[in-house]
């Protein structure tokens, strides 16, 4: 996996307020094609900092102060309120064919149908096609397939992805992630993971970054970093984790 | 439905139907589209309600009081008061729409550009609008619409360059908020290039708050036109207007009051007609 390049590759990224008060510092990774990687931590810790950075999306007041941020291949992104990532007076298929037909260069017509089948290869009703719908008009779970599927027509080559689920009802937030690794496999896109969820992240992604205040204070195999946490901190968001009490019990001897 | 068994059936209203029925909620939409549906009428049926042309002149019967015959009486000319006032309202509502046609696109393409782009053109626009606000807005009328020459075109020009203020400063205002909106960075990094988003996106956001905007302006602007028509600076006379109908009839204010009253009134109603339409529409995409 080593000697793969890197889609994107963070070197003591460091982002402050126009005050100089520092927001994220020092945080340095990689994620080689087709990888996929969780940033975790409580919110405020500057993982979402730290993702939008990378795709140039900084909220106004915040800039980059120091570090370096080196990618290749394009980028897109998924948000957390699916919803509010839609124009609201455009229909969803129209907005889906018009990135298809930006990003693919290809005529009006051909993105439209492109755009159909994105929406049948995220499993979308087929009321979609003959009525023009609204966001408001669909589900959480099915704005966030759209939005997904706007973020595929751009043919990623590193996927980023802010709380996919966090927004969704508990029922999609499983098949949300499911359609996200599954499409992984099939279409060979890095994977950039913020979540606060621990389970979630150790579920998607090979490697995890602990982060705190800013900082990275753990990084490593997801596996490794589960099985022998070396921070305080990664101990305490396991810990975090509620069991399911049915199974808890069952398990006692 | 006049069987015994109850029946239950779910009858959806028509799209037609909601409507209507939205519209009758809402009394001020209502009466304004009424009373402007009124005064557009009567504008075009003009030649068939009033026997009589608006400049052919009577000498042997001015300033007339009202009667069967001439039902507002006629002015100083012998010219059929009532004729005259529905044939301004001709001219006063026809130079009212099309002096709002460029404004209206100016005003909101710049809003959007200065709010969606922020920084330099932000800047610039909204330094531009504020220098105009600076002055009083009839000063400014009064000054270009007497550099560009009176009559119809001075009037054109002189909301081209005044009339799209209003605009810009509430779009402006509107576009800063929605660009702060997730769906618009969403956009931006999908890779949407900046015009297109503006126009297709950002616009069907804005246009119903600038749609009640051009209501209320519209209001402004017949006012506007009627107070250059006072002053003389206006429409040239022999074109009725109901600012000149007004200052025409002032030397008779004390005996024959309702040679300015009439137009005077004129003006209000269309300016409640604009005004009830702006507000019933605000309310009615409030509400949705």
């Amino acid at each position: 996996m080593k000697d793969r390049n890197p889609v994107v590759e963070l070197d003591g990224l460091t982002l402050a307020t126009r005050s100089r008060q520092p927001l994220v510092s020092g945080v340095s990774f990689r994620v080689e094609a087709g990888a996929s990687l969780g940033l975790v931590g409580e919110s405020g810790s500057g993982k979402s900092l730290t993702l939008r950075s990378i795709i140039g999306l900084l909220p106004s007041g915040v800039q980059r102060v120091g570090g370096q941020i080196r990618r290749s291949g394009s980028c897109a992104m998924i948000f957390q309120d699916p919803i509010r990532a839609l124009d609201p007076l455009c229909p969803v298929v129209g907005q889906l064919a018009e990135v298809v037909y930006y990003r693919q260069r290809v005529s009006r017509k051909a993105a439209r149908s492109i755009a159909l089948e994105l929406l049948e290869m995220l499993g979308l009703p087929d009321s979609l096609r003959t009525k023009d719908r609204y966001p408001h008009q669909l589900s959480g779970g099915q704005c966030q397939r759209i939005v997904i599927a706007m973020a595929l027509a751009c043919k990623p080559d590193l996927l980023l992805c802010d709380e996919p689920t966090t927004a969704l009802d508990v029922t999609v937030q499983r098949q949300i992630l499911d359609l996200i690794a599954r499409l992984q496999k099939e279409l060979g896109y890095a994977v950039v993971f913020v979540t606060h969820n621990l389970a979630v992240a150790s579920s998607m992604c090979s490697e995890l970054c602990v982060m705190k205040e800013g900082r990275i204070v753990e990084q490593g195999d997801t596996l490794q970093l589960l099985r022998d946490p070396q921070h305080s901190y990664t101990r305490m968001l396991m810990n975090s984790v509620l069991p399911l009490p049915e199974l808890e019990r069952r398990a006692d001897p | 439905m006049s069987s015994a068994q109850p029946e239950l059936r779910i009858r959806r209203a028509s799209k037609l139907e909601r409507s209507l029925k939205r519209i009758w909620s809402l009394p001020s939409l209502l009466w304004g589209c009424i009373l402007l549906a009124i005064l557009i009428a009567v504008a075009l049926l003009a030649p068939i309600i009033s026997p009589y042309h608006p400049s052919e002149q009577n000498m042997a019967a001015i300033l007339q009081p009202p009667s069967s015959e001439h039902w507002l009486g006629t002015d100083q000319l012998g010219r059929d008061l009532f004729a005259r006032l529905i044939y301004a309202a001709r001219t006063d509502l026809k130079i009212m729409a099309l002096a709002e046609i460029v404004p209206f696109c100016v005003g909101v393409f710049l809003g959007m550009v200065a709010g969606y782009y922020g920084k330099w053109a932000d800047a610039l626009i909204t330094l531009a609008t504020d220098t105009f606000i600076a002055f009083p807005f009839y000063l400014i009328v009064i000054i270009v619409a007497f550099v560009s020459g009176a009559g119809e075109k001075g009037i054109y020009i002189t909301f081209m360059l005044v009339g799209w203020i209003v605009y810009a400063r509430v779009v402006r205002g509107l576009s800063a908020s929605l660009r702060k909106q997730e769906w618009i960075a969403a956009a931006r990094t999908l890779g949407l290039p900046n015009i297109k988003i503006i126009l297709r996106h950002l616009l069907p956001n804005v246009l119903p708050q600038a749609v009640v905007v051009l209501m209320t302006d519209m209001a402004v602007l017949l006012v506007a036109i009627v107070t250059l028509g006072y002053l003389g600076i206006g429409i040239a006379p022999p074109t009725p207007d109901w600012g000149t109908m007004i200052s025409e009839g002032q030397p008779f204010i004390s005996t024959k009051w309702w040679l300015s009253a009439a137009p005077g009134f004129a003006v209000v109603y269309a300016g409640i007609a604009l005004s009830l339409i702006g507000d019933g529409l605000a309310d009615l995409w409030r509400r949705k």
